[in-house]
Order: structure tokens, then C-alpha cells, then sequence
């Protein structure tokens, strides 16, 4: 029985297919006959044929097309052939069969004639190439491709318009298309209905459109048009505001994740790393070398990397502790200046075993891309992860200092040392784990980083300042305080910034930042008790 | 009187013995030896040491309020820096029509970014006498404000040290600002005369090493006068524990203002004899890392003896010379190290190791031990 219901729908496939066959081949004479036309029509005759192939509803119909506005379209001088040229660098140019698209390899660039084509043919083809999308069965496809004609819509493809949105299914792309009509409507027609149509609109062109007809003679017209405004730009408004949120969040979350193993070292311990930033440094390059060492495979190496990039900044940290800061304990001001010391010279060794100049990481498909939430607003994928990074990373170690017995050890050893180590804490232990602890999550900052900026030997240096800012901002020694700082500080920094300019933001804050410093000496969550006598 | 109290010093004599000494020999040599003799100092030299000068005014200006304060400055660069630019408005108004663009007024930089008249801050910087006070003035005011605001609040230690640090990154991201006037990412530069002398020639380069060496014999003096003063007393206890100063009735503030105003005044002149020797002012000098390298070589040199700040400048810039010259990648492995070694293992820095044998003799000194330990511990 299986075998019978198998073969019938194997028959059923190929009733359904074999029409489609039959005309790929029929057409071949035609499709022959059609470039011809095009190849020795006059500029003015070229249109038709245009319109011809694109009506053909040929299935390379596209790609001669698109082939033909590039200047790439020909025909072999000796045979007559049509072919696509595929690279048309140098002497030699690679070329296929424009039929069957076949690879014929590398011709004389001498026996090759392009079709001509000139700029009021190319403009035709721009619109004609949208509308072969608007039939494409992928609806993905003609979504972009009917929001591609907003602004573009022009006479011929006006009165065709009514009826592609009749026949269209979907109901977004039918939506798409009823704006890019309006928008012609409006613009060309001055048609007033067509108005409303737009009113809520984000697109850049129906605003255009609407703001030529706040300029027209009609009354009427002029005043619908600026009511549909009023609303856009409330929209426009509500939507920017969201914007400037998630860049502010995305900066505030980078701060939160440089600073946060600070708020560890600097907060907790009262240990100043300057080198901190080279830490983060560090965790960035673990990423650019796992890449190198999974070559092809970046999204792997990435999540690899979380973990080798703790480990290999923590490791570096407790170098860095054991072989400098347990010696100059009690004397902040000296270890700063010799941590600062480690931190030129990390730097330093990266420039010559590495480059001087910024490595490339790659981002991995399924970070890059955005995700459009209207056509004013869309969010890249890299920052919501970084966003989410940080939060898991700051629960993570939420949990570490408030769960754990090291959390508990950490604690007692920083509010009485003497106390802690009669009680059978192991006070250098503890201070190992610690600094190994907040350096790991300097290169956790470092992996989240590399996806985001340049990953060069002066990427710490750049976040070293705000880091400590961030810490003496939201209170030292307090992880809630850090979170918070940093959110706000970048969140401050971006709203800043469109009326400032980057530059003067970041001034802006630096300066807020001092003066809030003289107010409240102890940042915004203030220690209480003995730990704040320390 | 206090003021002639540092010339009846023994260490202050010697100072500038050896100081003046060293410009006498460097001037007679330079003006006196043929070209071709070992012995003759060409004025690259020339200029170069007076360069080291203005660093060795700098680095004693940094000791001051580090030393004797217990303030670690880490924006000094800031306060030398404004004193440069002060001095480089003053040297671009001097260039008149000779510029590039041959404006009158205006200095090519404003041309070029099409500028119609003089901001209103470059008013003035015509005459040499207000450019002058200005170089006094605007890093003293910086410090003032900041200063008042900084002590005011109690803020010491760590924290005012990374704030000073925020303080000269944000005046140097300013300063890369075309809009602010300063000639941005290229700064001031194109000098051609100071006073009416072409600084080009030897002669004029010669001056400008004197006066660098004067300026720091003067900051010298003024240093040591301070700090042998009852107020230097104060200070010094202000340094090592700050709340008992406080509560012995001392307003420790004010003593702070006015010697971390006084310290970067002399770091402003300091900038003004640098910016005619080296031709040129950018908003490098206000990076942090400059600044920082300040401390070195008050660190290495030894703290709070002012002498020890002039001979760390003096060896970490001329490092730098023939570090920058043989192997330039290694500089920065050096100075890193230097860094870690002088805080790990010389504390007390070479001056340090210079008193030793006195200390053996002289047991009852002992103020500076640990000093900023004690400071920090006492205000934390």
C-alpha cells in the first residue's frame, strides 16, 4: 500500500511540475529572440523589450535584467551567444551562458559585447526589478521589495499598483504597497485621501511626501497634510526616545561589564588595578585567538571563549597580585602607580608579540543583524546580547559574593582582616580568589567587548577611566551601586550626545561625574557600617 | 625672614650651586668650543636640556603636592599643558601676517576652518605682559576651582587622584575640539618669535635654556621657602594624618588650596619655557599618561625632598631620549617596568639611597616613613 501512495504522489509531483519544464524550454527560443531585441533595438525601442522580458514571467527574467543595468549583459562577438559576465575585472572576463547559466570561464574582454544601456533605461529597470519581486512567491522577498518602492512608485507603475494589492496575500506586504501608492498619490496627485493613508507613517519618504504637500495651493490638502505630520512626528518622537534607551542601555551594560570586576578588585578589596583595562584587553584577544584557532567556525570560538577568556585574564590577575600588589599592601597610592606600570607594559607586549595595529573579530551570524521593530526603529542583535551578557554576568557574580562561602569569606576578610584569619579564614587565599575572580570578569568584559569595537592594544586604556568612575559613582564596594551607575552613566552619556556631539557628552559626564563626587564623596550607595570604615 | 630661610640650607645650596654650575657650563661650552670639538654643545643639545628643565620644574612641582601634601596628582600634565597653550596663543599672535594665510589677525588654523574674527579668550594674548600672567593664571584658576571643590568635600587619596586623572582626560578630549579654538588634534605650532627674538636661532634657544634653568632655581626656592615654613609644617602634618590637623583647629582645606594652587603655577610656567624650545602644543600633553609619567619620576627621584624630583626627571627623560632613539618599542617595557621596580623596591627613591648614610648618624628623622600609608590609613 505504502509503496502505491508513494509512487501516486511522485506521479501527482511530476503532473504539477512537468508543465513548468516543458515552458523553461519552449521559452529558450524566445527568451533568444527577446535579447536579440534588446542587444540591437534603438535606446528608445530597448524600453519595450524591457517591459517584454519582465512580463515574460521567465524565471531569469531578474538576473538579465539586473545583469543589463550593471553594463554586464552580452554576447560572445563570434558566436552570438548571450552571456551574464560574472567579474569584469582586468583583461580576462569570467562569463556565463545567459540561458542556462552554465560557467563558460574566462573570455577576451575584446570578444565580448556588452548590451548598451543608458541612465533613463537604468531608472526604468530600478522600478521595472521591483515589481518582478512583488511576484516572487517568497514573501519575504516582496515585503522588502514593496517597501523598496516607497518613494519610487512613478505613473506606469501607479495604475498597476491597485491591482498587485488586490491580488496580494499577505497582509503586510499589502500594506507596504498601499503606503508606497499613497506616497505617490500625495506627492504627484495631491491626492488628499491619500493623506490618512500616511498618518501614521514612519517612513522617511511619506514624510517627505507630506511635507511638499504642506507647501501646495490646496487648503485642504495643506491642512490634512499637516495634522498626518503632527502625528508622524510624535511617533518619530516616542520611537526615537526608544532608541536613545537602547543605546544608552547598550553603553551602560559595556560600562557595567568593564566595571563590575573593578567593583570586585577596587570595590571589595580596595585594591587599585590600573591595569584593569589590560585585563579586559586580554579577554578581547583570547577571542581574536580562539577565531584563529577555529578558523570558519566563529560562533564556537565565541562561546569557547567565554570561558578561556576568565580563565586566562584571572590567571593574569593573580600573576599580577602575587608578584606585585601583596607587596604594597596598605599603600593605595603606590599600587596604583605600579599596577598603572603593569598595564603599559601588557600593553606594550601585545604590540610586539601581536600587532600594533586592531585585530578583526568576527561576529558570528547569529549575533549580527538587527531586529526591525518599525521602520524608524530597529535594535542590532550584537548590543541586546551584550545587554544580556552583562545582566547574567552580574547575577552570576550577585550570587558568588552573596551565596557562596568565598562571597562570606570575601567579605569578613575585607571588614577585619585580623578578625577573619583567627576565625580560620585563609586571608591570602581568599585575596588570590578574589583578584582572580574580578580580573575573570574584566575578560569576560573582553570577549563581550571584541564583538562591538576594535579590538586593539589601546582598547583598555579607553574604558580604564570610566570604569573607576563608574565604581566611585554608584558607591564603592557596592555591586547594586555598579549596575546602576553604569546604566544611568551611559544612559546620561547618550541623551547627551545628540544635541552635544559624542565628545562634548562624554566631557559633559566627566564633569557631572566630579561634581557629584564632591556632594556625595562616597558615590550614590554609600557604605554603612563598619565595612565603611575600613 | 622666610624667604631667604631656604638660602641658609646646606641642600638648597647645593642645588643650585650645581645648578648654575651646569648652565654655566653648558653656555660656555656651546658659545666658546668649535663645532668639531668633543666638548661642543650643539644647540640640539642645548635645547634638549633645557627641555629637561622645564620637566625638572614640573616634576618639582608635582613633588610639592605630593611630597609634602600627600596628594597624588595625577592631572598635573593638565595644569603644565594650560600654561603651554597659554604661552602658544601668545607665540601664534606673534606670527602677525607671516602665517600660511598671511592674516593679520588670525592664526592660520582659524583661517583654515574659516573663521571670521578672533574668539573672544584670544584677546589679548598679543601682549607679551598678559600672556605672561595668563600662563600663572589660567592652570591657577583650574586648580582653584577645582581644588576648592575637590578639599571642600573632603574628597583624598585614591579618589582625587582618579578624579584629577578624569580632570586632564576630559580637558584633553576638549582640546581635540576644533570648536574650542586651540587648533584642535594639531594644536599650536608655526612659532616664529618670542619677544621680538627669532626662535630659530641659537641664540634666542641659548636665552630660553637659561631661563628655564632660572625658572627652576626660582620654583625651587619658592618650594623649599614653603615647605620650611610653619605652613610647610602643616602641610606635612595635613599629609600624614589630615583629620588630627584638622581637629588640632588647622583649616586643612585651605592649606591644600594654596599649595596645590602654587604647585600648578609652577607647573603652568613650566609649560610656557617648554612650548618655545619644542616649537609646539598639542592635547597630548593632557593625556593621562603623561601625567602619570610625572609621578614617575617624582618616584623614582624620592618623595618630598624637591631635589629628588629633578634628578628623577632629569634620568627618566634622558631614558626616554636614548630609549625613543635605540629602540623605540622597548620604552614603554621600560618605563612599565620602572613603574613596578621604584614602588616595589625603592620607595624612598634614589634620594633615598642617597640619605641612608646620613640617616645612620641622624635617627630622630623620620617623618616620611611610610607617609602616604599613614596618610591614607588616617583619612580612610
Amino acid at each position: 500500500m505504502g509503496i502505491i501512495r508513494w509512487l501516486s504522489q511522485l506521479l501527482l509531483v511530476w503532473f504539477l511540475f512537468a508543465p513548468g519544464l516543458v515552458s523553461a524550454q519552449v521559452e529558450d527560443s524566445e527568451a533568444q529572440q527577446l535579447l536579440t531585441q534588446l542587444a540591437e533595438s534603438s535606446f528608445a525601442a530597448k524600453k519595450d523589450v524591457i517591459n517584454q522580458i519582465a512580463g515574460s514571467g521567465d524565471e531569469r527574467a531578474r538576473g538579465w535584467l539586473e545583469a543589463f543595468a550593471a553594463n554586464k549583459l552580452g554576447r560572445i562577438e563570434s558566436s552570438g551567444d548571450f552571456i551574464i559576465v560574472l567579474k569584469n575585472r582586468g583583461r580576462n572576463w569570467t562569463v556565463a551562458s545567459a540561458l542556462t547559466g552554465e560557467n563558460l570561464g574566462e573570455l577576451s574582454r575584446r570578444d565580448i559585447d556588452t548590451i548598451r544601456v543608458n541612465n533613463s533605461l537604468r531608472n526604468e529597470l530600478e522600478g521595472i526589478l521591483s515589481v518582478i519581486d512583488l511576484k516572487s512567491p517568497d514573501k519575504g522577498k516582496r515585503l522588502s521589495a514593496a517597501r523598496a518602492l516607497k518613494g519610487s512608485v512613478d505613473g506606469s507603475l501607479a495604475e498597476r499598483l491597485p491591482e498587485l494589492i488586490e491580488a496580494e496575500e499577505s497582509g503586510s506586504v499589502q500594506a507596504a504597497l498601499t503606503e508606497a501608492l499613497a506616497i505617490y498619490q500625495v506627492e504627484e496627485l495631491g491626492d488628499v485621501a491619500a493623506v490618512a493613508v500616511l498618518s501614521g507613517s514612519l517612513n522617511s519618504e511619506a514624510r517627505a511626501a507630506l511635507q511638499q504637500a504642506t507647501r501646495s495651493d490646496d487648503p485642504q490638502l495643506v491642512s490634512a497634510a499637516k495634522i498626518a505630520l503632527k502625528s508622524i512626528e510624535q511617533k518619530l518622537k516616542l520611537n526615537r526616545a526608544a532608541e536613545t534607551l537602547y543605546f544608552g542601555l547598550s553603553l551602560g551594560s559595556v560600562l557595567v561589564l568593564a566595571a563590575i570586576g573593578l567593583a570586585i578588585t577596587f570595590g571589595v578589596m580596595g585594591v587599585i588595578n590600573m591595569a584593569h583595562g589590560e585585563l579586559i584587553m586580554l579577554g578581547a584577544y583570547t577571542t581574536w585567538g580562539m577565531q584563529q584557532l577555529l578558523p570558519g567556525q566563529p560562533g564556537l570560538a565565541l562561546i569557547l571563549s567565554i570561558p578561556a577568556g576568565f580563565l586566562v585574564a584571572a590567571m593574569a590577575g593573580i600573576a599580577i597580585e602575587r608578584s606585585v600588589i601583596q607587596h604594597l599592601k596598605g599603600r593605595p597610592l603606590e599600587t596604583l602607580l605600579a599596577t598603572f606600570g603593569i598595564s603599559l607594559i601588557l600593553q606594550q607586549l601585545v604590540r610586539t608579540v601581536i600587532s600594533p595595529l586592531n585585530r578583526t573579530v568576527v561576529t558570528p551570524d547569529w549575533m549580527s543583524g538587527s531586529v526591525m521593530i518599525n521602520e524608524a526603529l530597529s535594535l542590532t542583535l550584537n548590543r541586546m546580547y551584550v545587554i544580556g551578557f552583562a545582566l547574567v554576568v552580574f547575577a552570576g557574580l550577585m550570587l558568588i559574593m552573596r551565596k557562596t562561602r568565598l562571597g562570606l569569606e570575601v567579605r569578613a576578610v575585607t571588614q577585619n582582616r585580623a578578625m577573619a584569619r583567627s576565625m580560620g579564614i585563609r586571608a591570602t587565599r581568599v585575596d588570590i580568589l578574589t583578584f582572580g575572580l574580578g580580573s575573570g570578569v574584566a575578560g569576560l568584559a573582553g570577549v563581550a567587548l571584541s564583538q562591538i569595537t576594535n579590538v586593539g592594544p589601546n582598547l583598555g586604556q579607553s574604558y580604564i577611566i570610566d570604569s573607576f568612575m563608574v565604581v566611585v559613582f554608584g558607591g564603592v564596594g557596592n555591586l547594586w551601586g555598579t549596575l546602576l551607575a553604569g546604566l544611568s552613566l551611559g544612559t546620561i552619556n547618550q541623551l547627551l550626545e545628540p544635541w552635544a556631539g559624542a565628545v562634548l557628552a562624554k566631557i559633559m559626564v566627566l564633569v557631572l561625574i566630579i561634581l557629584f563626587i564632591q556632594k556625595r564623596p562616597r558615590g550614590l550607595f554609600p557604605q554603612k557600617g563598619r565595612a565603611a570604615e575600613g | 625672614m622666610w624667604l631667604t630661610k631656604p638660602f641658609q640650607e646646606r641642600s638648597t645650596q647645593i642645588f643650585l650651586g650645581v645648578l648654575f654650575a651646569a648652565l654655566a657650563v653648558v653656555t660656555v661650552l656651546h658659545l666658546t668650543m668649535p663645532k668639531d670639538s668633543a666638548l661642543y654643545v650643539s644647540s640640539y643639545t642645548v635645547t634638549l636640556l633645557g627641555k629637561y628643565l622645564c620637566y625638572a620644574l614640573l616634576a618639582v612641582a608635582v613633588d610639592l603636592v605630593w611630597g609634602y601634601l600627600g596628594i597624588l596628582s595625577l592631572g598635573h600634565g593638565a595644569f603644565f599643558a594650560l600654561g603651554g597653550y597659554a604661552m602658544g596663543m601668545y607665540l601664534m599672535r606673534q606670527i602677525g601676517d607671516r602665517g600660511v594665510y598671511g592674516d593679520p589677525i588670525l592664526p592660520d588654523f582659524m583661517v583654515f576652518l574659516n573663521w571670521q574674527e578672533l574668539p573672544w579668550y584670544w584677546h589679548g594674548f598679543d601682549m607679551a605682559w598678559f600672556a605672561f600672567i595668563m600662563v600663572l593664571l589660567a592652570p591657577g584658576l583650574l586648580a582653584l576651582v577645582f581644588g576648592f571643590l575637590a578639599f571642600r568635600s573632603r574628597v583624598t587619596g585614591v579618589y582625587l587622584s582618579i578624579i584629577t586623572q578624569a580632570l586632564t582626560f576630559a580637558l584633553m578630549l576638549a582640546f581635540f575640539r576644533n570648536e574650542m579654538g586651540f587648533g584642535g588634534n594639531n594644536g599650536l605650532t608655526d612659532f616664529k618669535d618670542i619677544l621680538g627674538f627669532d626662535l630659530r636661532t641659537n641664540a634666542t634657544r641659548l636665552g630660553l635654556f637659561i631661563a628655564s634653568g632660572i625658572a627652576l632655581a626660582i620654583g625651587y626656592v619658592i618650594c623649599r621657602a614653603i615647605v620650611t615654613s610653619k605652613l610647610g609644617r602643616v602641610s606635612v602634618a595635613c599629609r600624614d594624618a589630615e583629620a588630627r590637623t584638622r581637629f588640632l583647629g588647622y583649616r586643612v582645606e585651605r592649606v591644600q588650596l594654596f599649595v596645590f594652587v602654587i604647585s600648578a603655577m609652577l607647573a603652568g610656567v613650566a609649560g610656557a619655557l617648554y612650548v618655545p624650545q619644542v616649537g609646539i602644543i598639542n592635547p597630548s600633553e593632557f593625556s593621562p599618561l603623561f601625567s602619570i609619567e610625572i609621578v614617575v619620576w617624582v618616584a623614582l627621584g624620592g618623595r618630598a625632598t624637591l631635589y629628588g624630583a629633578v634628578i628623577g626627571a632629569l634620568l627618566v627623560n634622558y631614558a626616554k631620549t636614548v630609549f625613543t632613539g635605540v629602540m623605540p618599542d622597548a620604552w614603554l617595557f621600560a618605563l612599565g617596568g620602572l613603574f613596578v621596580l621604584v614602588t616595589v623596591f625603592l620607595p624612598k627613591g634614589i634620594a633615598g639611597l642617597l640619605s641612608k648614610r646620613k640617616k645612620a648618624d641622624r635617627r630622630d628623622d623620620s617623618d616620611d616613613k611610610d607617609a602616604s600609608g599613614a596618610a591614607q590609613e588616617a583619612t580612610a
